[in-house]
């Protein structure tokens, strides 16, 4: 048995380090290690950076601008950039659609849509949850009826994180009333520039606008944004969450806000000690890190498995679970280190620019703002019960 | 035993809620902080007029209660409805005050508003931490002031003699808010509740409250008012929290059922009632020994204020959890709860800060 990486391995790693060393921006860094918000212009920014080395796409065939990674090498950039403080890249063009589209879409639309998400020019959001359907999505009622060479949308979205900044929405839409449930649903692309198209902000209990609710009244969207044959796009759902899950367990993240907390805990002080040294603090950020030692091998463990061929079962459901787990663990311990100094609400430190003024420690401002926001986590993408669920039923039937 | 109320304390209760369901909801509350205005002044003083900051004072002091059991009971119905009012600064207060009949009498009419400044900004959660000289004027910054820009007068916690860790050489002073050398920046805190960062340059010291350099027994004192009061405010916010949750299990459909059907979450709904009652307990405890002696007052209020803070992040994760998407929105009243319930532990010594107290106070 060897737990270490491949000479080539670790020779991408140099070469990760040495691209991140050079190439993101301090002032996005510093955003991002300070859990400062981030804008679409900081994205766009770092979008372009990554794209412009060929590495905005690591999953996609080289052919169509991805990089080709292995899982492993997925693994390693995303556990470097974490560490590096690099903003997180968008999602839903590169990880979400992108992979349905090559799998089940038309050579029309691969050709239209990958360029465009490379080059910024789109920005896709996901239309999936709906007010009535959220961990039973395959309930969702938004309607698609086909006219000549349209469909007529009618209905609500919700939860649309980033919807905003979006000039594209991925849809689930329902084309057969009449079908069992997951049968007659289709998968369609809608140009949110499209008359009949809203977006209502939804503040979070951070104070943010990440989410959005979409409302399609009479939307016209025309028939061949339709993706693969239709009444099958839970299918393409489905291929979607399990083939793109790969930073689920959030290593890197956890790797990273784990050094911020370690910091911090030298940093300020309990009783005139460093509270690091306080054994009750000590002792919580010790657990936290052998769990998060011993995760870091699942997630290699699974990485491994999916390299040699094996597609991942309930694997990815435990990843899910553990890590959000930790990263809200994680979250809780930087809010706890600064003591009071997580009190005050600072906006204009988390909005503004480089010289607005933190009361108390650096880290103060973003610390109970992002434990509050990282409760998410246990939320979206299948919540945590619903994961206990897949791993129960994989052993259990059911 | 008796844990029944008196009938003066269930007729305070009773017109308490009363007239807090009359005249706060999530709408309400909401407009007020929109308004940026810290909070709603008619609602203050229709509570003061009711007696509400009178039943934190004793009657020696001009009120009319000031008792454990009345500190408990008035926080949970505030904390239940979600108040932002000032009466934390007052429960604090209360025990310092004795000599200042004038001062109370204006405080319980909700006329003028005390607060300690107490903590610094290197000091963390320790009550003989005091660098703030007096010497023999006051020099030094505190910060997490509740309501500090609001108040009309402060009590500070000053350095008189001795070493930044000693507990010996800390006095207290009374200084009105228009006194000189005072830099008052006002903040609003996560939960929306309202704080200052105050800075004192040569600023006099006049009035001392209690003996020189003798200030940390009050200063104890004052917290263990104030960590029962917080307690049962948090006690309040988890029961609201908790019918929130209950209605929304029951009322909530997936999969073609309401989600309070599902075990998984029936089994986490009976933990965390089993872990409010706990808190409630807890929050008895501290109530009931309020007036003992030091070393038996102080082991209840670190063990109150540890169970508390364990059980309130339970239920705001908990609660936000069952709820899925909605409990993340500002729009929707949970929210506001839930972060009541974690930054509180933020206020006077968080769970491990009271778990190490408890510790040491037990001998070990
Ligand atoms: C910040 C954020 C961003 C999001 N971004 C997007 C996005 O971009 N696009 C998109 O389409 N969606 C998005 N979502 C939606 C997300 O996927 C849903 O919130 C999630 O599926 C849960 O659905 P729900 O909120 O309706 O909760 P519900 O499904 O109503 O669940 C409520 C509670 O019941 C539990 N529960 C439900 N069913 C069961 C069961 N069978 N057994 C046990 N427990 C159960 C849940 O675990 C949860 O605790 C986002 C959500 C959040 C919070």
């Amino acid at each position: 048995m060897d737990l270490s990486f491949t000479q080539a391995e670790q020779d991408f790693q140099q070469e990760v380090r040495d691209f991140l060393a050079t190439s993101l921006p301090h002032d996005l860094s510093e955003k991002v290690r300070l859990n400062k918000r981030l804008g679409k212009d900081d994205y766009q920014r770092w979008h372009a950076i990554l794209n412009d080395k060929g590495w905005l796409a690591p999953g996609w065939p080289v052919e169509h601008g991805g990089a080709g990674w292995s899982p492993v090498q997925k693994h390693i950039f995303e556990d470097e950039a974490c560490l590096a403080h690099a903003p997180r890249t968008v999602p839903f063009g590169i990880t979400m659609l992108a992979p349905v589209l090559l799998a089940f879409g038309t050579e029309a639309q691969v050709a239209r849509y990958l360029p465009r998400i490379l080059s910024g020019e789109d920005w896709w959001c996901q239309g999936y949850s709906e007010p009535g359907a959220g961990s039973d999505l395959a309930s969702l009622k938004t309607r698609a009826v086909r006219d000549g060479d349209h469909y007529i949308v009618n209905g609500q979205k919700t939860w649309t994180t980033l919807g905003q900044h979006a000039n594209k929405i991925f849809c689930l839409v329902r084309t057969d009333p009449d079908a069992k449930k997951q049968e007659g649903i289709s998968f369609l692309l809608i140009d949110m520039d499209t008359p009949g198209v809203t977006l209502r902000p939804i503040t979070l209990i951070d104070g943010q606008p990440e989410v959005n609710e979409v409302f399609f009244d009479d939307v016209r969207v025309p028939a061949e944004n339709l993706v693969g044959e239709e009444n099958k796009g839970w299918t393409y759902a489905k291929y979607l969450l399990t083939h793109e899950r790969t930073n689920i367990a959030g290593v890197g993240f956890s790797n990273a806000a784990l050094a911020t907390v370690k910091r911090v805990a030298s940093e300020v002080t309990s009783g005139g000690k460093p509270l690091a040294q306080n054994p009750f603090f000590a002792a919580r950020l010790a657990q936290v890190e052998i769990d998060l030692m011993a995760m870091a091998t699942t997630n290699l463990r699974i990485l491994a498995a999916a390299e040699a061929g094996r597609a991942p079962g309930p694997e990815s459901s435990m990843l899910k679970l553990k890590g959000t787990i930790i990263r809200q663990e994680l979250t809780s311990l930087l809010r706890r280190a600064l003591g009071p100094h997580a009190l005050p609400h600072q906006p204009d430190f988390l909005d503004g620019g480089d010289n607005a003024e933190t009361l108390g420690h650096e880290q103060a401002p973003g610390a109970a703002a992002n434990y509050f926001n990282m409760r998410k986590l246990s939320i979206f993408g299948g919540s945590n019960e619903i994961q206990r669920t897949i791993v129960a039923k994989s052993v259990l039937g059911g | 035993m008796d844990f029944t109320l008196s009938d003066e304390r269930r007729m305070l209760q009773d017109s308490l809620s009363r007239y807090l369901a009359d005249h706060l909801d999530h709408e309400r509350r909401r407009k007020t902080l929109d308004s940026g205005a810290p909070y709603n002044a008619d609602l203050y003083k229709g509570l003061a007029d009711l007696g509400t900051l009178a039943a934190l004072f004793p009657e020696e002091a001009g009120g009319f209660g000031g008792t454990g059991p009345d500190l408990a009971l008035v926080f949970e119905t505030l904390g239940r409805a979600g108040t932002l009012e000032p009466f934390l600064p007052a429960a604090l207060a209360a025990p310092l005050l004795t000599d200042h009949a004038d001062l109370v009498e204006q405080v319980i009419a909700g006329e003028s508003i005390v607060t300690l400044a107490h903590t610094e900004p290197d000091a963390r959660y320790d009550l003989a931490d005091v660098t703030l000289s007096a010497k023999p004027t006051l020099n030094g910054t505190k910060t997490n002031v509740l309501f500090g820009a609001q108040a009309t007068h402060l009590i500070v916690s000053a350095r008189e003699s001795g070493d930044r860790l000693d507990p010996e050489g800390i006095s207290l002073f009374l200084v009105p808010t228009d006194a000189p050398g005072l830099t008052i920046t006002p903040l609003t805190n996560v939960d929306g509740t309202a704080s200052a960062q105050i800075a004192f340059t040569d600023t006099p010291a006049e009035t001392r409250l209690g003996e020189p350099a003798q200030g940390h027994a009050l200063l104890e004192t004052a917290t263990a008012h104030a960590i029962l009061a917080l307690s049962a405010e948090t006690l309040g916010a988890m029961e609201a929290a908790k019918d929130l949750t209950l209605a929304y299990l029951q009322e909530r459909q997936q999969f073609g059922r309401p989600i309070g059907t599902f075990q998984a979450l029936q089994h986490r709904l009976a933990d965390m009632l089993t872990e409010i009652e706990q808190a409630r307990s807890a929050v008895l405890n501290l109530a009931g020994h309020l007036d003992a002696p030091r070393d038996i007052r102080e082991r209840h209020v670190s063990a109150t204020k540890n169970l508390v803070g364990r059980v309130a992040a339970l239920v705001a994760e908990e609660a936000v959890q069952m709820h899925g998407g909605i409990g993340m929105t500002e729009e929707y009243e949970l929210s506001h709860h839930a972060r009541r319930l974690v930054m509180a532990d933020h206020l006077f010594g968080d769970v491990d800060h009271h778990l190490e107290r408890f510790i040491h106070l037990s001998g070990g």
